[in-house]
């Protein structure tokens, strides 16, 4: 469950990113986030990323107080995501499988274990077989699955994704789609932030539009369930 | 547990694989923490050899009685034996003025010179060499006032003076070694700290994404320490080498000319402490650089979104 309870974001420079938005998405939920350039999406990712604090109001994911949350807890709250870019992110000096190993290297896992959850991930989107190639010797669909797999390979709770498709035509965005649709099949909290429409219309989720830091319309999730959580 | 101490091990790999690709720049680098560590440890090794080549000076320190003219030899020998009898002393020798006359002819090349004189000029002399044990400053004086209390006597000389300077000359390079040694400490973890800022630089990327998929500053920090504890380790080894390799190429000649003086001092190489301690301040030296510039640079990076 994450809710966002009137929360505001002031940057450094002065702008507003969001401006009081509440919403709340449900354990399991694939949603969209959508609106102009500029809108807050990103914002959004990097509230619940912990990549940037609120400046006022409340963000809880899965019961914890991101804002009140201590620095030092904050690897440990990271572990329980996956995060998907844009431009992958991927380390180009490592093959595939390193890339996709990091979070569980990070977390600690065996060696065993690595080995085997990496080769499943990698199954899941349609890599196995090319775990010893160079990122740069991918397709950048390719490349954009490589960075999905990362994401997925901890089991995260919630998996983030900003702009999956912005670099991808329409085939191979409906297909990086379909991969996040199966992992909510299974229980992950799917969060998508995208200006693809095409993409947004051809999956029917729910869909949080932002415009100027502010959520349109009504929230679809019931109010009542944000109130119990508190 | 088990992948906690297997990300030891693949960061120090990691670290000895970074290192070795960029072979040239490795080895500048540790070339330059093993002049700063060699400095001290050759500086540490001459005070110690000539500590111990002054030990075999301290041994030989002797205290000369010069007798006034016209005292009988008998009554000299009777003074000597009852200097032989004075705890402390480990050896006495009269030198009669006639030895010490014939002596001086044959080694001074005054021999001619000395024929011309109608009489011996020179007095008799009591040779007198304290026990190892009595030869600290305030035994040598208090022998000196005993020699002196002797009315036949006319100067009692302490042929020992050097041997005291000298000592205070090593006492003040052990100082200047101790406060150089601080200096080029300073210097090597510098060195080890700003390649350590240039290699986080060069990997931000890398951080960023460790740190968003959970990575702590203890984890990023990891590959960092043992690169720094790797370039400090090697230029301790790099100048253990330099130092052995100077003292083999100096111990022949150094041999020589000590035996032109009589002596059979040979130059020692450092001693196991010694190395013993170059090395673990290599270690310590590169950890602290290291930690040191990672706690300052890598507070810096967080992940874009």
């Amino acid at each position: 469950m994450i809710l966002f309870e009137r929360v505001t974001k002031r940057y450094p420079n002065g702008r507003e990113a969001l401006r009081a938005a509440t919403f709340s998405i449900d354990r399991g939920e694939m949603v969209f986030l959508t609106g102009r350039s500029g809108a807050g999406k990103s914002t959004v990712l990097k509230l619940i990323a912990m990549l940037e604090r609120p400046t006022r109001g409340t963000v809880l994911v899965n019961g914890q107080n991101l804002g009140a949350m201590k620095s030092r807890h904050l690897p440990a709250y990271r572990r329980t995501l996956g995060v998907v870019f844009q431009e992958h992110r991927l380390l180009d000096d490592r093959p595939v499988f390193d890339n996709v190993a990091l979070p569980l290297v990070v977390a600690g896992t065996s060696v065993a274990e690595t080995g085997k959850r990496v080769r499943a991930a990698l199954d899941q989107v349609g890599l196995l077989g090319k775990e010893r190639m160079l990122p740069n010797e991918l397709s950048v669909g390719e490349q954009q699955r490589v960075g999905i797999a990362r994401a997925v390979v901890v089991k995260p709770a919630v998996l983030i994704a900003n702009e999956p498709t912005g670099n991808l035509d329409p085939d191979l965005s409906v297909e990086v789609m379909k991969l996040f649709k199966r992992f909510q099949d299974v229980g992950v909290t799917v969060i998508i932030a995208t200006h693809d429409l095409h993409v947004v219309h051809e999956f029917g989720q729910r869909t949080i539009v932002l415009d100027d830091g502010q959520v349109q319309g009504r929230a679809e999730t019931p109010l009542p369930s944000m109130t119990a959580s508190r | 547990m088990a992948g906690y101490l297997t990300h030891h091990a693949q960061s120090l790999v990691g670290s000895v694989g970074r290192l070795a690709r960029a072979p040239f720049a490795t080895a500048l680098t540790v070339l330059v923490i093993a002049l700063a560590l060699a400095l001290p440890l050759a500086l540490g090794l001459f005070v110690s050899n000539a500590m111990s080549a002054a030990g075999g000076f301290t041994g030989a320190v002797d205290v000369s009685a010069y007798f006034k003219p016209g005292v009988a030899l008998g009554r000299v020998q009777q003074l000597a034996q009852s200097a032989r009898s004075r705890a402390g002393v480990a050896a006495v020798e009269v030198i009669s003025s006639d030895a010490g006359l014939k002596e001086f002819q044959q080694y001074s090349g005054f021999g001619t010179a000395l024929q011309a004189l109608g009489a011996n000029p020179l007095p008799h002399v009591l040779h007198v060499r304290p026990a190892a044990a009595a030869s600290t400053p305030g035994d040598l004086d208090g022998l000196k006032r005993y020699l002196s209390a002797w009315p036949e006597v006319d100067l009692v000389q302490i042929d020992a003076q050097w041997v005291l300077r000298f000592n205070a000359i090593l006492d003040l390079l052990r100082r200047v070694l101790g406060i150089g040694a601080l200096f080029l400490g300073a210097g090597v973890l510098g060195v080890i700290g700003n390649t350590i800022r240039l290699e986080i630089q060069g990997r931000r990327p890398e951080i960023e994404v460790v740190r968003l998929v959970g990575g702590s500053t203890g984890f990023i920090r990891r590959p960092f320490l043992y690169t720094g504890m790797l370039y400090g380790f090697g230029g301790a080894v790099l100048a253990w080498g330099m130092v052995e390799t100077a003292v083999l190429v100096l111990r022949k000649p150094m041999a020589d000319l000590a035996q032109l003086y009589g002596s059979s001092y040979t130059l020692s190489g450092p001693a196991l402490a010694q190395v013993g301690v170059v090395l673990a301040a290599g270690l310590g030296l590169g950890w602290l650089g290291a930690w040191l510039a990672a706690a300052r640079h890598l507070r810096g990076i967080e992940p874009r979104a």
